[in-house]
C-alpha cells in the first residue's frame, strides 16, 4: 500500500475511492466549558456508499454528523464535500432528523416539499416532486394529513421523503429509526436499501444499533468515547442479494456484528 | 370529530349557558339586591337598546379608540416581541420594562393620562395601549423565544434564509402564544377603553353604565354590561378562527 500515509487512523477505504464524497479530517470539537466531544476524528466516505457511524451513546456521533451537515462548527479540523471545505449547510447535503422535525402546522405534502419551498421552487413543480416521493415512501393517501395524525414510523418516512425530494447527493441520517419500533425498523432498513439501490446516493447513517449498522452499511466507522476518536473502520462486505432473514443468519453478518461488539466492549470496560 | 361528540359538546355548551341565565333569573327574583334585575328584565332592556340604536351609537364611540389602540399595540407589540425574541440585547433592554408594566396596577394610572392627553380620543387610545401592551408583548416574546430548536435547525439544514426562517418557522410556531396574547390584550384593551370612559370621558359604552346607574335603571345598566361581555366573547372567538385560518390549520376542528 503506497498510499500517502497518515497516522490519524485507519484508511482502509482510501484506495477504493480516490475522491470520496465526504472527507472528515482531524475533526475536533470542544464545547464551552472545556468538554471535548471529538478528538481528531478522521474518515472518508466513498461515493455511492452507505457509511454508518456507530459508538456508545454520548460519544459524539450526532456532533460529527451535524458538523458534516454544516449545522455545527468544528473547533479544529475540516470536512470536505467533493473536495470543497464545508462552511455551512449546502444543497448537496440533506438531513434526516432523529426527532423528525416536521412542521406541525403543515400537511404531509407541504412538509415533503418544504426543502424545495425554501429553495424557491414553484408550487406546482415542488408538489409534483413531493408527490413522487410520497408514493415511493408508501405515504400515498396521506398527502393532506398533518404530522400529529401519523404514527412515528410514518412521520419519519415524511422526514426521509423531504430529504429525498431536494435531490441532494448526500443524505445525512441521524438515528432515523431510533423512534420506531423493532418490526417497523427492519422494514425501514429494507426500504432504505431498496431506495438507495435505485437512487444512488451517498449516505452517512448514525446509529447505536450494531445489527442495524452491519445490515445496512458498506462501511462502518466505530467511534469511541471520551473524547471521541475513530477506533476502527470496518467493511462488513455483506452479500445483500438474498432474502433478509438469510442475510441476518449468514456467518458473514454474524461475524461482523460480533467483531464490532468486541471492539466496542473493549472501551466500555475501560 | 364525528357527529355524536359534536352534538354532545353543543348540548353541554347550551346547557351551561341556560344554567347561568336561570341562576341569574332566580337571583333577580329573590331579589339578592334591589340593584340586581332579573335576566328577563335585563334582556328586554337589551332588546330595546338594540332596537332604538343606543348600543349602535355607544359602540361606535368606543370601538374607534379600541381598534386603533389594539391595532397599534398588536403591531408594535408583535414587533417588540419579535425583536426581543431574536436579539439578546433587545431582550435585556426591553423585557424588564414590560414585566414591570404588566405587574403594575395600570388602572390606577389611567386618571394621570388626562394630564398629558386630555380627555379626547388620544387619551382613550392611550388607556387601551397601556392595558393591552404588556400581555401582547410578553406573549409574542415568549412564543418567539421558545421556537423549537429542532425546527430552526431543520430550516437551517434546508437552507432557509433569515426572512424564510421568521415567516415560515418562527411566526407559525409562536402563533399560538401570540394570538393568546392578542386575545388577552384585546380583553385588556376593552377594559382600558371602558375604564377610560368611566373615569376620564363619559362617552360610549362606559357612559351607558354610568348613566343608567345614576338613574337607578339597573336593568339597562346590566344590559349594557351584558353587551360588553357578549361583544368581547364574540370578537375573541372570531380572532381564534382567524388564527386557525392563517397559521394553524391542523388545529381546525374537522
Amino acid at each position: 500500500m503506497n498510499h500517502p500515509h497518515t497516522d490519524t487512523g485507519p484508511r482502509s477505504t482510501a484506495e477504493l475511492a480516490p475522491e470520496p464524497a465526504v472527507r472528515v479530517q482531524d475533526l475536533t470539537k470542544e464545547y464551552p466549558g472545556g468538554i471535548q466531544a471529538l478528538d481528531k476524528v478522521t474518515f472518508d466516505m466513498p461515493k455511492g456508499e452507505l457509511t454508518s457511524i456507530i459508538g456508545p451513546s454520548g460519544c459524539g456521533k450526532t456532533t460529527t454528523l451535524k458538523i458534516i451537515a454544516g449545522l455545527i462548527e468544528p473547533s479544529a479540523g475540516e470536512v470536505m464535500v467533493y473536495g470543497k471545505a464545508v462552511r455551512g449547510p449546502g444543497p448537496e447535503r440533506a438531513f434526516v432528523f432523529q426527532e423528525f422535525a416536521l412542521l406541525p402546522w403543515a400537511t404531509v405534502l407541504r412538509n415533503v416539499a418544504f426543502g424545495l419551498e425554501l429553495r424557491g421552487v414553484g408550487k406546482k413543480e415542488r408538489e409534483d416532486m413531493a408527490r413522487e416521493y410520497i408514493v415511493k415512501m408508501n405515504l400515498a393517501g396521506f398527502e393532506d394529513a398533518y404530522p400529529h395524525q401519523l404514527s412515528g414510523g410514518m412521520r419519519q418516512r415524511v422526514g426521509l421523503a423531504r430529504a429525498m425530494a431536494v435531490d441532494a447527493d448526500i443524505l445525512l441520517m441521524d438515528e432515523p429509526f431510533a423512534s420506531v419500533d423493532e418490526q417497523i425498523r427492519r422494514k425501514f432498513q429494507e426500504d432504505l436499501l431498496h431506495l438507495l439501490s435505485v437512487e444512488k446516493k451517498s449516505v452517512v447513517f448514525v446509529t447505536h444499533s450494531i445489527e442495524e449498522a452491519v445490515y445496512v452499511s458498506d462501511q462502518i466507522v466505530i467511534l469511541t468515547r471520551g473524547p471521541a476518536h475513530v477506533s476502527k473502520v470496518v467493511r462488513p462486505g455483506i452479500d445483500r442479494s438474498g432474502d433478509s432473514q438469510e442475510i441476518r443468519r449468514s456467518p458473514g453478518y454474524l461475524d461482523s456484528v460480533e467483531n464490532i461488539w468486541d471492539e466496542l466492549r473493549e472501551y466500555l470496560e475501560e | 370529530m364525528s357527529a355524536r361528540p359534536r352534538l354532545l359538546s353543543w348540548t353541554l355548551r347550551i346547557a351551561s349557558i341556560v344554567f347561568v341565565f336561570a341562576l341569574w333569573e332566580w337571583a333577580g327574583r329573590i331579589p339578592v339586591s334591589i340593584a340586581f334585575p332579573t335576566f328577563t328584565a335585563a334582556m328586554s332592556a337589551f332588546r330595546e337598546m338594540i332596537l332604538d340604536g343606543t348600543f349602535a351609537s355607544a359602540y361606535a364611540e368606543t370601538i374607534g379608540p379600541l381598534l386603533v389602540g389594539v391595532l397599534l399595540t398588536a403591531l408594535g407589540g408583535m414587533l417588540a416581541g419579535l425583536v426581543m425574541g431574536l436579539s439578546p440585547k433587545a431582550e435585556w433592554l426591553g423585557l424588564p420594562l414590560f414585566i414591570v408594566l404588566q405587574a403594575s396596577p395600570s388602572a390606577a394610572i389611567i386618571p394621570l393620562i388626562t394630564f398629558i392627553y386630555g380627555i379626547g380620543f388620544a387619551a382613550k387610545v392611550f388607556a387601551v395601549v397601556l392595558l393591552s401592551a404588556p400581555v401582547i408583548v410578553l406573549n409574542s416574546y415568549r412564543g418567539i423565544h421558545n421556537t423549537p430548536r429542532s425546527l430552526l435547525e431543520m430550516s437551517e439544514a434546508f437552507l432557509a434564509n433569515r426572512r424564510q426562517r421568521i415567516w415560515k418557522i418562527v411566526l407559525p410556531a409562536a402563533s399560538g402564544l401570540i394570538f393568546a396574547g392578542l386575545r388577552l390584550g384585546i380583553a385588556q384593551g376593552f377594559t382600558g377603553a371602558v375604564l377610560a370612559e368611566l373615569i376620564i370621558t363619559p362617552t360610549g359604552v362606559g357612559d351607558l353604565i354610568t348613566f343608567y346607574r345614576s338613574g337607578a335603571d339597573y336593568d339597562y345598566m346590566f344590559a349594557s354590561i351584558f353587551s360588553i361581555v357578549l361583544f368581547a366573547s364574540v370578537s375573541l372567538s372570531l380572532l381564534q378562527k382567524l388564527e386557525q385560518r392563517i397559521f394553524r390549520p391542523e388545529m381546525r376542528p374537522t
